[in-house]
């Protein structure tokens, strides 16, 4: 009677899976893809497409942490100077091998990519020097010590070396140039429909489960699910949060999902000394900017309830924040933890810094970027409207938001970032350090928050390439640019979310990243 | 004749002007496209090269006069997302488009015309009323919302037709058409019906209204009178009458169809046009959003100027270019 049982969920379990042939795997992605050419854009869902052609030096597990790609191995021989062993024996799509001078053409590829929207030349730029002591070797030199080397390396999609000298972005859009090393082939790509890739029977890495792979491009959400149901693709990215308790009630679906490295933050204007949109209770600009007071900015951390926006607006789909990235990344600090809602707490110190009767004030948000960006910031104006700062909500759409918020337009304002290095350099480099072309840190940092002590720290830090005691002192600087000096105040992080047909089994990824080779039956 | 069609034509080269012109302008007050298009980590020096690259650091006058530069030889610039030509990047969309078009007009005509001449010339009887509630919900019934209980009740549910995507396609005369096929045609069904449903109730109200009020008049009697077989009274006196107004709206909505299918594109991830435009204006990507516009203005255009000029073969007594 069990056996029978057994046996029959087992039938079903493969029935689910062979629907569409054993084989195949069709993948429903939530953005189009807009170039193949590894190193013309650097956009997410261009990478996500490009990692299951080209594989890099550096890859990255599920939970961010680096992993050896096609090197091997990677040290520091001095503070300036890396050694990278690279793999042997691995081939080309073509057939032939692999070596050094193609990395090295790949290198000098990127910065020169014509008409380039967002280049790769961000992380290449730091090393000055690259040389092949053997075939298998590379000896790469830097200005400057750089210690996140490694996780740069993780960006750049290694080409072979006559690709990377002759070729065009459209040849790679046509399929002649998208000759990779990584699990999967190229074989068609539709230009705002779908890619369909072949499986590299001689990959070097564990062999990927399918031998034919649609990733489909299904924008609208609610179409995306449908797709799913109705068994036309066999998983889903980007869920919806409305749909998500659904979806794991649904025999036929199973869900998974991952804490991001995507935190949702509020940015502050703690530097002009009049900021555009803080006004009195009755509507007159204050002279005085209350936002550079340290006092201010925790009122405004401890009057939001981020247990009720993670549980009534994201629907679970979030983590409360209390510091720059989930607790697993390296870097963060032990003693942070998200801040408990406390209304009186907040009104105290509002009273304490001179606006015992609070103050008026505008909180700008996307409106289409992040999960549920403008419910969010609704729900936040409310508690601070409660805790006595009237806040005004104005959501706009992200090309017209951040375009503003690039001009600094705004006195406070919701955001989002991904720490793509997977540690807590990057965004406290972007968001905390102070705004400077010379150090290149604040570049995201539209709320100009300045502080002479955290950049020591922050900049002391990415001269150390021993990890260990690196991370302490990037810890370091989140309890002092968080805990101490409130230069943001985090909300949540994001959590992403998959739907598969049951049967299926994926482990969701923190850089949210959807890897058809990384799906599997489930055990 | 000649100086008709010719002087239409030079009325579209300034409407197209002008076109230009809005857009351009209109997109650059929205936002700065490098704060859009750059990853956000890049730095001041990657943002001034992107900004360089796409030749977003001019003035934004000297960068129109580029693009009119560029347009008067028939090249509307480079897209900053594809690095492609954007005519190109359209017009590798558009046999989706149009196919899609085409597909629902051909349902809504074949559909619209038989019920709507039905509901004329029997308003009584309870198909009629049936056929009319039936087209009330057709106009008032969000397409969104249509579309997604399109898919739940026969892709979900039913699982007989695809949810979304487009089917392979066939190349026919240079041109890749998925609808020529049971293949293909099965995922354009849906979205064709979708699209389909305003302009058939639009069309079964006209057909009705029209049918109405000239079966009234003194001719029909007449021919009525004279012993005509009804079916020649329906068919060729009746229906040559009601077809004028028909084709104006009939070509007015195919020129709308392919230009505003974006909501249908995007709930049936259908490749078309509608859904690049979108995509491209939250990317701030001008140079598609500009070239799509005008490709769209001058089709407007070219769909009246045909109708124009099948009003004077339906109806004789319209003479095209008779205004001095």
């Amino acid at each position: 009677m069990k056996l029978g049982r057994y046996v029959l969920a087992l039938a079903a379990a493969l029935l689910a899976v062979g629907g569409a042939g054993a084989q195949e795997l069709v993948v429903g992605l939530s953005t189009p893809v807009t170039a193949l050419d590894p190193h013309f854009h650097n956009l997410s869902p261009n990478n996500n497409v490009a990692d299951h052609v080209f594989d890099k030096l550096v890859h990255k597990d599920a939970k961010e942490q680096l992993r050896p790609g096609l090197a091997e191995s990677w040290k520091a021989l001095d503070d300036t100077t890396w050694e990278l062993k690279l793999r042997k024996g691995v081939k080309w799509h073509d057939g032939t091998e692999f070596t050094a001078d193609d990395v090295i053409a790949t290198i000098k590829r990127i910065p020169n990519v014509p008409n380039s929207p967002a280049s790769f030349a961000t992380y290449t730029r730091p090393i000055t020097d690259i040389a092949a002591p053997d075939k298998l070797t590379l000896r790469l030199k830097t200005a400057r010590p750089h210690p996140l080397l490694p996780n740069d390396l993780v960006a750049i999609r290694i080409v072979p070396k006559h690709i990377a000298e002759t070729a065009k972005t459209e040849d790679f859009n046509s399929g002649k140039a998208m000759i990779g090393t990584g699990p999967y082939k190229f074989k068609e790509y539709v230009a705002g429909d779908r890619v369909v890739l072949e499986r590299n029977e001689g990959y070097w890495g564990p062999k990927p489960h399918w031998k034919t792979v649609r990733l489909r491009m299904i924008t609208n959400a609610p179409a995306r699910v449908a797709a799913l149901l109705a068994g036309d693709v066999q998983m889903i990215e980007a869920v919806p949060t409305a749909d998500i308790a659904r979806l794991q009630k649904e025999p036929r679906v199973t869900v998974s999902s991952a804490v991001s490295n995507r935190l949702i933050y509020l940015h502050m204007d703690s530097d002009r000394d009049k900021s555009p949109y803080v006004f009195d209770k009755s509507g007159k600009p204050l002279e005085k900017n209350p936002l550079k007071d340290v006092r201010v900015r925790k009122a405004i951390s401890l009057a939001i309830d981020r247990d009720a926006i993670v549980s009534r607006i994201m629907e679970g789909q979030a983590q409360p924040a209390g510091q720059l990235l989930p607790d697993f990344f390296p870097g963060t600090s032990k003693k942070l933890v998200a801040p408990k809602v406390n209304q009186d707490a907040a009104k105290k110190l509002l009273a304490e810094a001179g606006y015992p009767n609070g103050f008026s004030i505008t909180l700008h948000s996307p409106n289409n970027r992040y999960i549920n960006d403008e419910k969010v910031a609704q729900a936040i104006a409310q508690f601070l409207t409660r805790a006595g700062i009237d806040t005004k909500l104005e959501a706009m759409p992200s090309n017209v938001f951040f375009s503003r918020a690039g001009k600094l337009e705004f006195s406070f304002f919701l955001a989002g970032w991904g720490a793509e290095t997977g540690e807590t350099s990057s965004p406290l480099r972007a968001l905390i350090g102070t705004f400077s072309p010379a150090t290149g840190m604040g570049q995201a940092n539209r709320g100009r928050f300045s502080d002479d002590g955290v950049d020591a720290l922050i900049l002391t830090a990415m001269t150390n390439i021993d990890d260990t005691k690196r991370n302490l002192m990037l810890a370091a600087a989140c309890d002092k640019a968080i805990g101490e000096l409130q230069a943001i105040v985090p909300v949540h992080y994001e959590v992403s979310s998959w739907a598969l047909r049951k049967g299926l089994a994926y482990t969701g990824r923190a850089d949210q990243y959807t890897y058809a080779f990384e799906v599997r039956p489930a055990k | 004749m000649t100086v008709y069609v010719l002087r239409r034509l030079a009325q579209t080269l300034l409407v197209l002007a002008i076109t230009s012109l809005l857009v351009f302008f209109g997109l650059y007050v929205v936002g700065n496209p490098v704060e859009i298009l750059v990853n956000p980590v890049a730095d001041e020096v990657e943002r001034a090269r992107a900004a360089a690259a796409l030749g977003l650091d001019k003035p934004i006058v000297e960068q129109y006069w580029v693009f009119l530069k560029g347009a008067f030889t028939g090249e509307l610039g480079t897209s900053f997302v594809f690095g492609r030509s954007a005519i190109e990047v359209i017009v590798e969309r558009m046999p989706a488009t149009l196919e899609l078009a085409f597909l629902a007009m051909l349902i809504s005509v074949t559909l619209g015309v038989p019920l709507g001449l039905y509901a004329g010339l029997k308003p009584k009887s309870w198909v009629s009323k049936t056929i009319m509630a039936g087209s009330i919900l057709g106009f008032s019934l969000p397409t969104f919302w249509v579309g997604l209980i399109l898919i739940l009740v026969f892709a979900v549910q039913l699982g007989w037709l695809p949810s979304t995507g487009r089917g392979p396609t066939v190349d026919v005369l240079g041109l890749q058409l998925s609808i020529v096929h049971w293949e293909g045609l099965k995922y354009a069904l849906l979205p064709a019906i979708n699209l389909a449903l305003f302009k058939l109730s639009l069309i079964i109200r006209l057909t009705r209204a029209q049918v109405r009020e000239q079966s009234l008049l003194d001719y029909i009697k007449f021919a009525r009178a004279k012993g005509l077989p009804r079916s020649r009274v329906i068919g060729v006196h009746l229906l040559k009458n009601i077809l004028i107004p028909l084709v104006t709206v009939v070509g007015l909505e195919l020129g709308s169809v392919i230009a505003f299918a974006v909501v249908t594109e995007t709930i049936f991830a259908w490749p078309g046009m509608g859904k690049l435009v979108i995509d491209s204006i939250f990317q701030l990507d001008r140079p598609v959003v500009v070239a799509y516009l005008l490709l769209i203005v001058f089709m407007f255009i070219l769909i009246n100027l045909v109708v124009d000029l099948l009003y004077s073969a339906l109806d004789p007594r319209v003479r095209l270019g008779e205004q001095k």
